[in-house]
């Protein structure tokens, strides 16, 4: 699989991670979709279904965030998993949805929860969260609780005392 | 989400005419929860159909990763509340995945079990509710009479009718009390012939086939380009199940048969789901005698899973395990990992990222009903509103799990 690709571009693979019996190939983000495209369409690969898209945060490092794409190949019974790294400042994809039409709503939700954006993608607007939310929940600088309209108990005191 | 109200025209048979928008839901009884559908509207016909959810949406992802290991199970009942052991299921799969453990035999069987008699537990919810969407109002009767029966064994084995965390890294979080096979074994002799029952009332009855029959048609091409699977896909002709193709629990011990069909539509869909109920049955059958009747239920992996009772009462090292585990809990390996197993509604795959501290990175649902959801519009577009009834009920959504 990885020769296979190897074999049609030295560039398209910058790292294969095998971790518990899984692959992971990682992809320079400006091969991503030929990549994909190769994965489906090659005769040998033939990775039809995009099982699942999800992204992790890794704040404070660099390059913060990994776009993952699970493929699954239902002729050959094999996975595969794609991930592409993206800096902080500059955290912007090609949308897999030409290749894939489910990667649709699931790169709306990325969009969504991490804000990456995905050029390409035909309709990027938020998904789960409300049209006029603020920040992106997912990403860990964003507080679990939420970023809150009442100012902490300490503050509300010392204001009261003035 | 802002629509544009303004409508737009369309040409019909009989000239130009003005599109009507419609809200359906978010509190529409056949939406099954919180799902509201924009629907353009040529009369009685859908020139354009957008989901729209968010509306349940808790921020499970997030809470999970402010957790511990352990304390994430309790989250995952809470996505897909038809299925909450077959989410502990994925879960733990995943960490166990990560942490690279292997549970005995006795769980996994016990496993097995227990994720079959939730699978048919939730296709009666499916069946009884589509059917009342339908107008077959009897059918739901009977179908929650024996889904009281399955959940009145969950309560005798895990303690809880339905959010249960019954399954746990490293096993089970009980051993199972005596007597629950006698009672399983009452269930799956009873539910053949209750099964038929369904079937007498819906499979020949004149208006079930009007309201089926042709009804959401999506190819097999467009199912997997959608990236749907389930009892969706496999309605398609598509014979991709998690427990044959990528097997996880011994599910490869099991003899067992995943039904398919090729006309693609409500109708057959329903046909795929009382199959499977069937198949299911066999599985418990199968597994009822698979379980030995003695043996350990969690593995033997100190500071991962917690000790025994007993022993911490009279070893040292035990207590001190005990203390660390439900205190700072434990430290996989840095390491990204993907389990997937098959809940009723698809492939429901968790998605765990750790960076070797007691805390999950990230962990990702890969949610079936959210992604079977995205082929809505390509199911009712150019139909009747009143077949979106029918097509929502047929992708058998939960909406707890669509937006997490």
């Amino acid at each position: 699989m990885v020769e296979r690709l190897r074999g049609w571009s030295p560039n398209a693979i910058s790292e294969v991670i095998e971790f518990r019996g899984e692959t992971t190939i990682v992809v320079p983000r400006n091969l991503l979709r030929d990549v994909a495209e190769r994965c489906r369409g090659d005769k040998d690969l033939r990775f039809n279904l995009l099982s699942d898209a999800t992204c992790v945060d890794r704040y404070p490092l660099e390059p913060r965030f990994e776009v993952n794409y699970h493929l699954v190949s239902i002729p050959r019974s094999d996975r595969l998993r794609l991930q592409v790294r993206l800096s902080a400042d500059d955290p912007v994809v090609n949308s897999l949805v030409p290749v894939w039409p489910g990667a649709n709503w699931l790169e709306r939700e990325i969009f969504d929860l991490f804000g990456i954006r995905f050029t390409g993608h035909p309709d990027l607007r938020r998904i789960l969260m409300p049209d006029d939310w603020e920040g992106h929940p997912l990403r860990k600088d964003f507080p679990v609780e939420g970023y809150r309209d009442i100012p902490a108990i300490a503050t509300r005191y010392t204001r009261n005392r003035t | 989400m802002t629509v544009q109200s303004e409508t737009s025209t369309v040409e019909t048979a009989t000239g130009k005419a003005k599109t009507m928008v419609l809200n359906m839901g978010p509190q529409h009884p056949s939406t099954h929860g919180v799902l509201r559908i924009l629907l353009e509207l040529d009369g009685e016909n859908v020139v354009k159909a957008i989901p729209d959810m968010g509306y349940l949406h808790t921020g499970i992802e997030k809470s999970c990763e402010d957790k511990t290991y352990s304390q994430a199970i309790t989250l995952t009942d809470r996505i897909d509340y038809l299925n909450p052991l077959g989410n502990n299921l994925a879960y733990c799969l995943a960490v166990e995945k990560l942490l690279g453990i292997e549970v005995p035999k006795r769980a996994q069987y016990i496993r097995v079990l227990m994720v079959e008699l939730q699978r048919v537990s939730s296709h009666l919810v499916w069946l009884g509710t589509h059917a009342i969407d339908l107008g077959a109002m009897s059918v739901f009767l009977y179908c929650f009479r024996e889904r009281e029966e399955i959940l009145k064994i969950f309560e005798f084995v895990t303690g809880q009718r339905m959010m249960t965390s019954y399954i746990r890294i490293g096993g089970l979080a009980l051993e199972p009390p005596t007597g629950y096979l006698q009672r399983v074994e009452k269930f799956v002799n009873m539910m053949p012939s209750r099964i038929d029952e369904y079937e007498e009332l819906l499979t020949g009855n004149r208006i079930w086939i009007g309201r089926t029959k042709g009804v959401g048609y999506i190819s097999a091409d467009d199912a997997i380009a959608l990236s749907m699977t389930g009892p969706v896909l496999r309605a398609a002709g598509v014979p991709y199940d998690n427990r044959k193709v990528f097997p996880y629990s011994s599910y490869e011990e099991f003899d067992f048969d995943v039904p398919t069909r090729t006309d693609s539509d409500v109708f057959a869909r329903y046909m795929i789901r009382v199959a499977e109920m069937r198949e299911s049955l066999k599985i418990i059958r199968q597994a009822m005698k698979k379980i030995p009747p003695e043996g350990p239920v969690r593995t033997d992996a100190p500071g991962i899973v917690p000790p025994e009772r007993e022993k911490m009462k009279t070893e040292m090292e035990a207590l001190i395990y005990h203390f660390k585990i439900f205190t700072e809990g434990f430290s996989p390996p840095p390491g990204e990992v993907f389990a997937a197993v098959e809940s009723p509604r698809g492939e429901l795959g968790v998605f765990v990222a750790s960076d070797g501290s007691p805390k999950p990175l990230r962990v990702h649902f890969r949610a079936p009903s959210f992604i079977n959801l995205q082929a809505l519009p390509k199911l009712i577009e150019g139909k009747l509103i009143a077949d979106v009834i029918a097509c929502i009920g047929t992708i058998d959504i939960v909406l707890g799990e669509v937006d997490r």
